[in-house]
């Protein structure tokens, strides 16, 4: 059975163009005056929903000492194997290693979560950053204290809050 | 020269000075109000960066004009390309020498009206040089030697064919009222009032013939719903494709001077001009001047943003249906008007 087309046929007032114009019109003078939904980036961020995977921080523990114990788990596990460290003898009593050196290549990161997934100390996170250009290529091989301070910037949960707080908008 | 000594030629410079940078700075409001509007009509905000509230946006576009690189494709035909832009730019800013922009006061011993020349034919050199700026799109389109300029070109000139005959015959009503063509006596006719509650302005004795003239109007300046000489989606860039740098840009301005001559035109012809309702401008001294001034910006302003309202909110119209619109809708009304005016004019004279 074949379907026969209808021809659209537009009310009488549609053709004479002038009625639906106005209308048009008016829709969009409402729209001039209505709430603008353009964000004031970089000023105001745009805060991301929770489980966002963003910038990698690495976390503290409540003395500042970091978590992490250098059992080299999370760059095994990485897949884009971009996890460096170089471990060393822990400072303090309640651990044998600490990481010497840590390094997390963001050029070749692909924000994936398998660090995060499998540190056994939580010591590793992905954070709501999502703004981390840089000019050079260098600037996005992150070291420890880079990686600590993301912690430090995040670990209010208020990092967006805080960007608008700033700047004052 | 004329009978002018040199207070004469000082004033009259003063004048023209005065218009074309006057014309000028709308056009730089003009083109940030553009970006500002269509982004409020869309929810958005639009470019508010460059000083306070964007205001020097427009600064900053011309800048980036200039540096941007000149291009002269090989193939162009050298002569028409260089002068296609000049040919859109000047006869929009001579339009507006003949339109009065408000009420005449006395200094330095003589008459100073604001207006650069009264002419006697005022409105028919005005009709005569909007036809002369679609040569530019015509040129241009032609001189680019590649296709889609010329597409563009060849729709602006068959788009003129269709809009020109409508605009011409929607004014005749008012020429049978007035009886001139001298757009000074135009607007002195305005003044007063109808009825005794609405001002006499012409868009209450000629509403058809207003509505021709304001649809027409859109064709005439490239604006959408009629921009079909430089359709982006289907036509890259119409005519100005091949442009670049301050080529580009002249044909940018001359098309906004075009806007700002059309509304002021059609502030003139049908709101009155510079004339303020149920004021006596002239009992007013200088405040009047000044009043008559400020009408006269605020009743274009009005249309500056109807023009800027209506290219947000329609979508383009197809090429077969704005030549029915102008031949088979426009021009019969125009004519209808023409026949009623007449009738109107006979039975009470
Ligand atoms: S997020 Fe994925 S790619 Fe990035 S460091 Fe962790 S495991 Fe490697
Ligand atoms: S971050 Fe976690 S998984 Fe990686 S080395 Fe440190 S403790 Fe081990």
């Amino acid at each position: 059975m074949s379907v026969k087309p209808v021809a659209y046929q537009p009310h009488w007032s549609d053709r004479f163009y002038l009625f639906a114009v106005l209308k048009g019109m008016v829709i969009t003078l409402k729209h001039f005056f209505k709430k603008k939904y353009t964000v004031q980036y970089p000023e105001v961020k745009w805060p991301v929903p929770k489980g966002h995977r963003g910038a990698i921080r690495l976390n503290k523990d409540e003395q500042g000492r970091m978590l992490c114990v250098a059992c080299e788990m999370c760059s095994t596990a990485c897949p884009a194997k971009c996890i460096t460290m170089k471990a060393a003898v822990s400072p303090w009593p309640d651990r044998e290693k600490y990481p010497l050196t840590f390094e997390i290549n963001m050029l070749r990161c692909i924000l994936c979560g398998m660090c995060q997934e499998a540190c056994p100390e939580k010591a590793i996170e992905l954070t709501e950053i999502y703004d981390f250009s840089a000019y050079t290529r260098q600037d996005l091989i992150w070291d420890r204290e880079r990686l600590l301070k993301n912690y430090d910037l995040t670990c209010d949960g208020r990092y967006f809050e805080r960007s608008r707080e700033e700047t004052g908008l | 020269m004329f009978g002018m000594d040199w207070i004469d030629l000082g004033i009259l410079l003063t004048k023209v000075m005065l218009v074309i940078a006057v014309n000028f700075l709308i056009l730089m409001i003009m083109e940030l109000a553009e970006r500002r509007v269509s982004a409020f009509m869309q929810d958005r905000v639009g470019p508010n960066r460059v000083g306070p509230f964007g205001l020097l946006q427009p600064v900053a576009d011309g800048i980036k004009f200039l540096f941007k690189e000149e291009i002269t494709p090989s193939q162009v035909e050298r002569t028409l390309y260089w002068l296609a832009p000049a040919l859109v730019l000047v006869p929009a800013l001579l339009t507006f020498s003949v339109i009065p922009f408000g009420m005449s006061f006395s200094a330095f011993g003589r008459e100073i009206t604001l207006q650069i020349a009264d002419l006697q034919v005022g409105l028919l050199f005005i009709f005569a040089l909007v036809s002369l700026a679609v040569y530019g799109t015509v040129l241009g389109g032609w001189a680019a030697n590649s296709k889609y300029p010329l597409l563009g070109g060849l729709r602006a000139s068959s788009q003129m064919i269709s809009y020109e005959l409508s605009i011409g015959m929607s004014i005749i009503g008012v020429l049978m009222l007035v009886g001139s063509l001298r757009l000074s006596e135009v607007v002195a006719y305005q003044t007063g009032s109808l009825f005794t509650i609405l001002p006499r302005w012409n868009i209450f004795t000629q509403p058809l013939g207003f509505l021709i003239f304001l649809i027409a109007s859109f064709a005439e300046t490239n604006r959408l719903p009629f921009d079909l000489p430089e359709t982006e989606p289907e036509l890259v860039g119409g005519y100005h494709t091949e442009y670049s740098s301050m080529k580009f840009a002249m044909f940018f301005m001359g098309e906004y001077i075009a806007l700002i001559t059309t509304s002021a035109l059609l502030t003139t012809l049908f709101l009155g001009g510079w004339d303020v309702p149920w004021v006596d401008e002239a009992a007013l001294g200088s405040w009047g001047v000044l009043l008559s001034l400020a009408a006269f910006a605020v009743k274009t302003g009005f249309f500056l943003f109807l023009f800027l309202w209506v290219r947000w909110t329609l979508p383009r119209f197809r090429f077969d249906q704005l030549m029915h619109l102008g031949w088979k809708v426009l021009l019969p009304l125009a004519i209808v008007n023409i026949l009623a005016t007449g009738l109107f004019l006979y039975l009470a004279p």
